[in-house]
């Protein structure tokens, strides 16, 4: 029983951890490659005892604690109590998500299989799109208990846009929903690991190259970061409806949505590029194609599986950095264009082509 | 589910439906309705329904909602100046109010008691993909043509606006 617990207390803190450890070191590389597309040298100035892999100290310890110990500016007129709630609402609901988000196989330890997922839940994928609907409210309100016209802008652009990428969002993930016939994200993560022929690994990119791309761009959009950072937009609106925010609260703006470009890598990395899966690798070892397998201990297998996991979620975490510093921002009509005219008739088209060719070819994949 | 957290969500979502109605700030009011629905939510989770249970914070806290606040963020709407106070407005709320109670007492007292146990899982999406395909497909399709003729009728209405 308190073993039981515990198993859950650690899974879940383990999730999480990964999610904010992913969200600190994905500060110090934006900085970097920010850097290097800009052609300077970048987070250089932390060299301690003259070695300059120090800037990495000062990102993540430095910085965190520097913002949080800001003095919180509050200024008159404001809803109090909303502008104390929102960013704690962005904030969680772009952590939540997480629970549902399996970063690993099944984990034997004696006689007991702990699935090493924090909330095995049917309706995974509704989860999710559940809670990230709800983190609009952070952003509606903070703007709106602000009292200040650029925030209220701000939020009101912000609100818009999350809710026009959701709709192209949720619709490429029902095509991937078709092809795995479940909602369980941890089963989804099981289907791709058989092989297509004997040596295809069969992840969902190769199913759904469409779907990843329109739910990757609904991700990156729901995120609101450039290309997609109108609601911030800081040559039009200030900062957007975080324009009133200082101290600990602008850091957890900050941080939710910072989370939120982790978490659509690990939903990218779960739907589309096989999870914590390994090619070849299965529960007894490395299946050479063409016969041949090299053993590898199960414990080593699991952790090797967790470590497939954050690499690969390390690696969009970082090409969402890129292209953040690569494309210029969208104007207001370019990004509702995209969204209504561009992603939504494709992901219906996507929905229905998928439909049929499981009619077509009957079953799933 | 334990009785005891039964009517703990029970009572905090009769607070928020009550927080609809006597706030004085429209986006009060409003988030007292998100409050409310997400606890229904977490009612029918609580009812083993994840399917209903999720789908209605995706649909009505998750969007519907926040375009109610949209509406009131920008048309400014600050705390109320005047009460409500048309007396045919009161007596039609009233009536209205007294009619739904009636309704809810109507359907509660016919309820046997010794109904019989849903199977398992019944809330899960197959089940109910199950009986929305099969036994409930006419009400479906129909309730899908009526949201299409009310989004024909938002687009003609805002194209009327603009010419």
């Amino acid at each position: 029983m308190l073993a039981d617990f515990l198993i859950d207390v650690v899974r879940v803190v383990f999730i999480i951890l990964l999610a904010v450890q992913i969200v600190a070191f994905g500060g110090f590389f934006e900085r970097k490659i920010s850097a290097l597309i800009q052609d300077r040298i970048g987070a250089n100035r932390a060299s301690i005892f003259g070695f300059a892999g120090m800037g990495l100290v000062n990102t993540l310890v430095a910085d965190p604690i520097k913002w949080l110990l800001k003095e919180d500016v509050r200024i008159t007129g404001t809803d109090r109590l909303l502008h104390f709630w929102a960013p704690v609402v962005s904030l969680v609901m772009a952590l939540v998500p997480f629970a549902v988000v399996p970063f690993g196989n099944e984990l034997v330890i004696g006689d007991r299989h702990i699935n090493l997922q924090a909330a095995p839940l049917g309706v995974g994928v509704l989860y999710v799109l559940a809670m990230v609907s709800l983190g609009v409210y952070g952003i509606v309100l903070g703007g709106w208990a602000s009292n200040n016209r650029w925030a209220l802008l701000g939020s009101v652009r912000g609100s818009a846009q999350m809710i026009s990428y959701e709709i192209a969002m949720g619709l490429a993930l029902v095509g991937a929903v078709l092809v795995y016939g479940t909602l369980d994200l941890q089963e989804m993560v099981h289907a791709q690991g058989q092989l297509i022929g004997g040596w295809l690994p069969a992840w969902g990119i190769l199913y759904q190259p469409l779907g990843f791309i329109l739910f990757f761009v609904g991700g990156v959009a729901e995120s609101k970061r450039t290309p997609f950072d109108l609601p911030e937009s800081e040559s039009e609106l200030i900062a957007g409806y975080f324009t009133e925010y200082s101290g600990a609260k602008h850091f957890m703006f900050f941080m939710a949505d910072f989370v939120e470009v982790v978490l659509v890598s690990a939903l990218v990395t779960t739907l589309y590029f096989g999870g914590w899966q390994i090619p070849y690798l299965a529960p007894d070892g490395f299946h050479v194609p063409g016969g041949g397998v090299v053993a590898v201990a199960p414990l080593l297998v699991t952790i090797l599986g967790v470590v497939a996991f954050t690499l690969k979620m390390l690696f969009f975490t970082v090409l969402q950095i890129i292209l953040r510093w690569t494309l210029p921002r969208f104007r207001y009509d370019q990004l509702m264009r995209l969204g209504w005219q561009g992603l939504l008739p494709i992901a219906l088209a996507n929905v229905v082509v998928t439909a049929g060719l499981l009619l077509w070819l009957g079953g799933h994949a | 589910m334990s009785a005891v957290l039964f009517l703990v969500i029970a009572a905090l979502t009769v607070l928020g439906a009550f927080t609809v109605v006597v706030a004085r700030s429209p986006v009060y009011s409003a988030l007292g309705l998100v409050g409310t629905l997400f606890l229904i939510a977490v009612l029918f989770l609580s009812l083993d329904a994840q399917l209903l249970g999720f789908l209605q914070i995706i649909v009505y806290a998750g969007a519907i909602v926040v375009l109610f606040l949209f509406v009131i963020m920008l048309l400014n709407l600050q705390a109320e100046l005047e009460t409500l106070s048309a007396p045919g407005l009161v007596a039609a709320a009233a009536l209205g109010g007294l009619a739904l109670a009636g309704l809810v007492a109507f359907g509660v007292v016919r309820t046997p008691l010794g109904a019989p146990a849903l199977a398992d899982g019944f809330g899960n999406t197959v089940p109910v993909a199950e009986l929305l395909f099969t036994t409930y497909l006419l009400p479906f399709e129909l309730t899908s043509v009526l949201l299409l003729v009310a989004i024909i009728g938002a687009v003609v209405i805002g194209k009327k606006r603009l010419a």
